[in-house]
C-alpha cells in the first residue's frame, strides 16, 4: 500500500516538475500567522494568474522579522511596525498591507453576539482584574438592557508572544491609564489576571469552555466559532461593531502621510465609525536582497494583491487598504526599493 | 497453619499483579482508541482521494496533503538513512568497545542528554548550522535537524540491546578466532537486531509527527516540492498550521493528516514485525 | 608447503587486525559524532543565551520575574514547572508501563501479544501537536466537568498535600500536562520494558517456576534484577522525552508565569515557554533569554541524569558489583 502511494506522488511529482515553468526558486515569505490564511489564498489564485509561486509560512511575526533581517527569506510579515531606526539599522522597507481587526468575545449566558457594550476603561479594568464580576456596576452602566448576571469574571488570553495581543495592549495603553503603567503593550505583557491560552484558537477554545470567560480574538475567529463578540465604545464616544465597514473608517481615518515608514498603530481610529482596536500587517522588504529576482517577483505579487485582492480579502474578512494608502505604499517601494 | 496463610498470600499478590497489569494494558488501549476516534471523527470530513493528490488549499478551497504527505516521507526516510547507521555504530561502540571505560561513559551520558534535548532547541541549533550559512530554508535543513533526533534513540537502544546479548555469545565466536567487526557484524547485530529495529522504529515514530524542529529548518511549502535545497512542505507542520486555524476545512485537513500519520506508523511496525518474526532467533 | 601455509595464515591474521581496527575507528568516530552533536548544540545554546546570563546572572536560574516590557527575565518558573510535570509523568507512566510489559510478557495469551504490544506503541506514533489537540478540546473539558471538581473537593482537603490538589477546576493545568506526558511516554517505557524482558534467558524464569515461585515472584525477582539496567534505560528515555516535550505542553499548561502550589493551576515548562515566545521575540535580550532557557534544560537534564546514575551506582555497590 506504501508503494502505490509512493509511486502515485512520484508520478504526481514528475507531472509537476513536467508543467513547472515558474521561476527556479519559489520567492519565499515568511511571518505574521494573522495574515496567512488571505495570504494562502491571494497566493494560490495568483499562481493560477501567473504561473509564480509565492510561498508564505506563518512563524510568527518576531519570527517573519528576524528572518528577513538575516535574508533567509525574500519578505517578511508582521503585525507589529518597526520604527525608522530599526528599518534603517537593518537596512529594510516596511509597507503596509492589509487591514483586519481584534474583537473582545465573552461566554455568559444569554449574551448574543454583538448585544454587549464596552468601551475602554471598563475592558482594560476587566483585564486589570478591577472589574471582578458581570454585574459590576461599570459593565451595568454600559448596558442598561442586558440582564448580567453575579457571576465571577475570568479572563483569558494568549499564552504565546502574538501581533494579535500587541494590537490589543496597544488599543488598552492608549484608553487606560493604569493599563499603561501596570501592564504595558507588546506582543506578550506581564498580564495582571488570567490564564493563557495558545493561539487564537486556545483563547476561543477556553473562552468557549469556561462560564463567565473574556478574551481577545481576530474576528474570523469569534465569527467562525460563534462567539458573542462586543461592541466596543470609539474615540469618537460612537458604539461600533467589528465588521468590515469600521475596519476600513479605521484605515481610512489614521493619518497614513504623517507616519515615517508607514509605523503607526491605527488603534483608537478618530473616524466616527471607526472600530477602535483595528490591525495592520505590514510587510518588510530587504534593499540588498540575497536574490534580487524573487524580490522583484515579490513585489509585483504585491502590487498584484493591491490590485486584485480585495475580493477574497473580504471573503475571510479581512480589509483591503485604501486606495490612497495603497498609492503610498507603492510609491514608497518604487523609490526604497532598486533591484 | 502459617505455610498456608503465605501461600494464600503470595497467591492473592500474584492475583492482583497480575489484574493491574492487565488493567495497565487495557489504560493504554483505552487512551489510544480514544485519540484515534477523536481524529478520526473529527478528519472524516476530509477524507477522500483528494486527500492523497491534490495540495495543501487556501481556506474555503478543496484540496488534500499531497505536497505534505510527500515532504514529510522523504525527509523522515532521509533521516533514518542518516540517523541510524551513525546511531548504531555509535551505540555498538559504546556497548562493545568501551563499555567500561569513561569514554563510552561519557558517551552513554551525554547520548541521554541528547535524548531529552526538546525538538524545538535541535531545531534552532541546526538553524545556526545550516539555515543560516546556506542563506536560507531548506528541506536538507530538515532532515539534519530530524537526524539529530533519530540519532540518540538508536544509540540508545542499540547499546541497551548489545548488552543484553549474552557474554558466552562473543567467546564462543572470539574463541573461534573470528575478528572482532565479523562478531559485532555477523553475531551481535543478529540477536540484537528485533530490539535496535524498535529502537528505530520508534525513532521514526518519533520524527513522522515532529513540527518544532521542521519549522525553523524545512519552513514548510504550499506548493509541491522535491527540491531539497528548498523549503519543503511537512504534514506535522501543515497539521499545526490548519490547526491552529479558524476554518472548519483546515481542521478536517488537520485530524485526517494526524489520523494518517498514525496509520502510517502502524503500516510500519506490523510490516517490521512481520519481517522480523520470519528471522527471530530463539535466544537459548 | 608449511611455510606458505603459515604466511597464509599471518596474512588472514593481519588481514583481520586491520579490519578490526578499522571497524573500530569507524566505531569511534560516531562516538565522537555524538559527543561532538550535544556539544556544539549545548555551545551554541550557551552562545546565543550569553548575552542573558551576563544580564541577569545567577538571578536568571532563581528569579521567579518574567516581563517582557520590564525585559526582566528569571526562569524558576519554566524550570519548577518543567521538574514537576515530568514528575508527575513518570510517577504514572513507570508503574504503568512496568504492569503492560508484564501483562505483555508474562500474563496474555500469546496469540494477544503481538497486536496488543503493536497497538500500544502506536500510541508513540501519534505526534505531539494531536496529543495537544486532544488534549485542550477532548481531555481538558472531561477533566474541568467531571474529574477536577471531584479532586479539589475531596483531596483537596487532605492536610499536607491538599494545597496541591485545591483550586478551580479550569480543566488545564500542571497535572493536566503530567497526565498528557504520562500517556506519551508509556509506550516508549513499555516497549523498551516488554523488549528487554523478553531477553531474559527462558531457563532462568524456568528455574525459578520450578522452585515454586508465583509468576509475579518470577518477574520482580528474576527478570527484573535480570534486566535492570535496561530497565532504567528505558525509563531514561521516557523521562527524556517528557523534559523536552513541546508541543503537547504547550496546549494543556496554562503558560503563566506564575508560581503556585496548586497542580490544577496553569503553570509553565522550559520547552513550552520556548515554543511559545520564540518566533514572536522583538529584542535581542528577550531572545537570548529563550535559548539561554534552552542551555537550562541541558543543565537540568544533566543534574537528572548524574543523580540517576549516582543512584544506580549505589544500588550496584550494595549488590556487591
Amino acid at each position: 500500500m506504501l508503494r502505490t502511494l509512493k509511486s502515485k506522488l512520484f508520478v504526481a511529482a514528475l507531472a509537476f516538475t513536467a508543467c513547472g515553468i515558474a521561476p527556479a526558486a519559489d520567492v519565499v515569505g515568511a511571518g505574521s500567522t494573522f495574515v496567512y490564511p488571505v495570504m494562502a489564498k491571494w497566493s494560490a489564485d495568483y499562481r493560477a494568474a501567473t504561473q509564480t509561486r509565492i510561498n508564505y509560512q506563518a512563524i510568527g511575526s518576531g519570527g517573519g522579522i528576524a528572518q528577513i533581517k538575516a535574508r533567509t527569506v525574500d519578505f517578511g510579515a508582521s503585525d507589529k511596525p518597526l520604527d525608522a531606526a530599526e528599518l534603517a539599522a537593518a537596512n529594510l522597507v516596511q509597507f503596509p498591507l492589509v487591514i483586519g481587526g481584534v474583537v473582545p468575545v465573552v461566554n455568559v449566558a444569554g449574551v448574543a453576539p454583538g448585544s454587549i457594550r464596552f468601551n475602554g476603561t471598563v475592558l482594560g479594568d476587566i483585564f486589570l482584574g478591577k472589574i471582578k464580576r458581570w454585574n459590576d456596576a461599570a459593565i451595568v452602566a454600559l448596558n442598561p438592557g442586558l440582564n448580567l448576571p453575579d457571576q465571577a469574571i475570568t479572563v483569558v488570553h494568549r499564552s504565546d508572544g502574538s501581533g494579535t495581543t500587541f494590537n490589543f495592549t496597544n488599543y488598552l495603553s492608549k484608553v487606560n491609564a493604569e493599563w499603561k503603567t501596570k501592564a504595558g503593550e507588546g506582543i506578550t505583557v506581564r498580564w495582571p489576571v488570567g490564564i493563557g491560552g495558545k493561539g487564537n484558537e486556545g483563547v476561543a477554545a477556553y473562552v468557549k469552555q469556561i462560564k463567565g470567560g473574556i478574551g481577545y480574538v481576530e474576528l474570523t475567529y469569534a465569527l467562525q466559532s460563534k462567539m458573542s463578540y462586543a461592541l466596543m465604545q470609539n474615540a469618537a464616544g460612537e458604539f461600533v461593531a467589528p465588521n468590515e465597514e469600521t475596519f476600513q473608517a479605521a484605515a481610512d481615518s489614521a493619518e497614513w502621510d504623517k507616519a515615517q515608514d508607514f509605523n503607526l498603530v491605527i488603534t483608537n481610529a478618530p473616524g466616527a465609525k471607526a472600530w477602535p482596536i483595528a490591525a495592520t500587517v505590514f510587510v518588510m522588504m530587504n534593499k540588498q536582497p540575497k536574490n534580487a529576482d524573487n524580490a522583484k517577483a515579490a513585489l509585483a505579487y504585491f502590487d498584484w494583491v493591491f490590485a486584485n485582492g480585495a475580493k477574497q480579502a473580504s471573503a475571510l474578512h479581512y480589509v483591503s487598504l485604501p486606495a490612497k494608502v495603497q498609492a503610498q505604499a507603492k510609491a514608497h517601494w518604487s523609490t526604497a526599493l532598486k533591484y | 497453619m502459617s505455610a498456608d496463610l503465605l501461600f494464600l498470600k503470595r497467591r492473592i499478590i500474584n492475583a492482583v499483579a497480575l489484574l493491574l497489569s492487565a488493567a495497565a494494558a487495557l489504560l493504554g488501549l483505552f487512551f489510544l482508541a480514544w485519540i484515534l476516534w477523536t481524529t478520526l471523527s473529527k478528519g472524516i470530513a476530509a477524507f477522500n482521494v483528494a486527500l492523497f493528490t491534490q495540495m495543501t488549499p487556501p481556506p474555503g478551497e478543496a484540496g488534500g496533503l499531497a505536497n505534505a504527505l510527500f515532504g514529510s516521507v522523504m525527509m523522515c526516510l532521509l533521516a533514518v538513512l542518516i540517523g541510524t547507521p551513525i546511531g548504531i555504530a555509535a551505540g555498538t561502540f559504546v556497548a562493545e568497545y568501551a563499555n567500561r571505560h569513561w569514554v563510552g561513559a561519557t558517551i552513554r551520558f551525554v547520548n541521554d542528554i541528547l535524548l531529552s534535548a526538546p525538538s524545538i532547541v535541535l531545531g534552532l541549533f541546526v538553524y545556526t548550522l545550516v539555515v543560516r550559512p546556506m542563506g536560507g530554508f531548506s528541506g536538507f535543513a530538515g532532515v539534519i535537524a530530524l537526524a539529530f533526533i533519530v540519532l540518540p534513540v538508536v544509540v540508545r537502544t542499540t547499546d541497551d540491546m548489545l548488552k543484553l546479548v549474552p557474554a558466552q555469545m562473543r567467546e564462543a565466536a572470539l574463541s573461534l578466532g573470528i575478528p572482532q567487526w565479523k562478531v559485532t557484524l555477523q553475531i551481535l547485530y543478529r540477536a540484537a537486531a528485533p530490539g535496535i529495529v524498535t529502537g528505530v522504529l520508534l525513532a521514526l515514530a518519533r520524527i513522522s509527527g515532529e513540527t518544532a524542529p521542521l519549522l525553523f529548518t524545512a519552513l514548510n511549502n504550499q506548493y509541491w516540492s522535491a527540491d531539497l535545497s528548498e523549503p519543503i512542505a511537512s504534514a506535522p507542520v501543515v497539521i499545526f498550521q490548519y490547526a491552529m486555524s479558524p476554518f472548519e476545512d483546515w481542521h478536517a485537513l488537520a485530524w485526517a493528516g494526524a489520523f494518517l500519520i498514525t496509520v502510517f506508523v502502524l503500516v510500519l511496525s506490523l510490516f517490521a514485525r512481520l519481517v522480523l518474526l520470519r528471522k527471530r532467533v530463539p535466544n537459548d | 608447503m608449511q611455510e606458505t601455509l603459515i604466511a597464509a595464515a599471518e596474512r588472514r591474521a593481519s588481514r583481520d587486525a586491520r579490519h578490526d581496527r578499522r571497524f573500530r575507528w569507524m566505531l569511534a568516530g560516531a562516538g565522537v559524532f555524538v559527543l561532538l552533536a550535544l556539544g556544539g548544540a549545548a555551545l551554541s545554546m550557551l552562545w546565543g543565551g550569553r548575552e542573558a546570563f551576563a544580564t541577569f546572572g545567577l538571578d536568571f536560574v532563581t528569579s521567579a520575574t518574567w516581563d517582557p516590557i520590564g525585559q526582566q527575565f528569571g526562569a524558576w518558573v519554566p524550570i519548577y514547572g518543567t521538574l514537576v510535570t515530568a514528575a508527575i509523568a513518570m510517577l504514572i507512566a513507570i508503574p504503568v508501563s512496568f504492569g503492560i510489559a508484564l501483562f505483555l510478557t508474562e500474563v496474555a495469551p500469546t496469540w494477544l501479544r503481538t497486536p496488543i504490544g503493536t497497538a500500544i506503541e502506536l500510541l508513540a506514533g501519534i505526534p505531539s501537536i494531536i496529543y495537544g489537540m486532544w488534549g485542550l478540546f477532548v481531555f481538558v473539558p472531561m477533566l474541568a466537568e467531571h474529574v477536577y471538581p471531584w479532586v479539589d473537593a475531596n483531596l483537596g482537603q487532605w492536610p499536607l498535600i491538599g494545597s496541591l490538589f485545591a483550586g478551580p477546576p479550569l480543566g488545564i493545568g500542571t497535572l493536566t500536562a503530567g497526565l498528557v506526558l504520562a500517556i506519551m511516554v508509556v509506550p516508549f517505557i513499555s516497549s523498551v520494558m516488554r523488549d528487554v524482558f523478553l531477553t531474559v534467558p527462558t531457563r532462568l524464569k524456568e528455574s525459578a517456576y520450578a522452585l515454586g515461585s508465583t509468576r509475579w515472584e518470577v518477574v520482580w525477582d528474576v527478570v527484573l534484577p535480570y534486566t535492570r539496567s535496561a530497565v532504567i534505560g528505558g525509563i531514561f528515555l521516557g523521562l527524556g522525552r517528557a523534559l523536552g516535550e513541546t508541543m503537547a505542553v504547550t496546549f494543556v499548561l496554562g503558560n503563566a508565569h506564575e508560581l503556585s502550589t496548586s497542580l490544577l493551576m496553569p503553570g509553565n515548562s522550559i520547552a513550552a515557554t520556548i515554543a511559545n515566545e520564540f518566533a514572536e521575540a522583538d529584542t535581542d535580550l528577550y531572545r537570548s533569554s529563550l535559548i539561554a532557557l534552552g542551555f537550562l534544560l541541558f543543565v537540568v537534564t544533566f543534574i537528572v541524569l548524574a543523580l540517576a546514575k549516582l543512584m544506580l551506582r549505589q544500588l550496584a555497590k550494595r549488590e556487591g558489583r
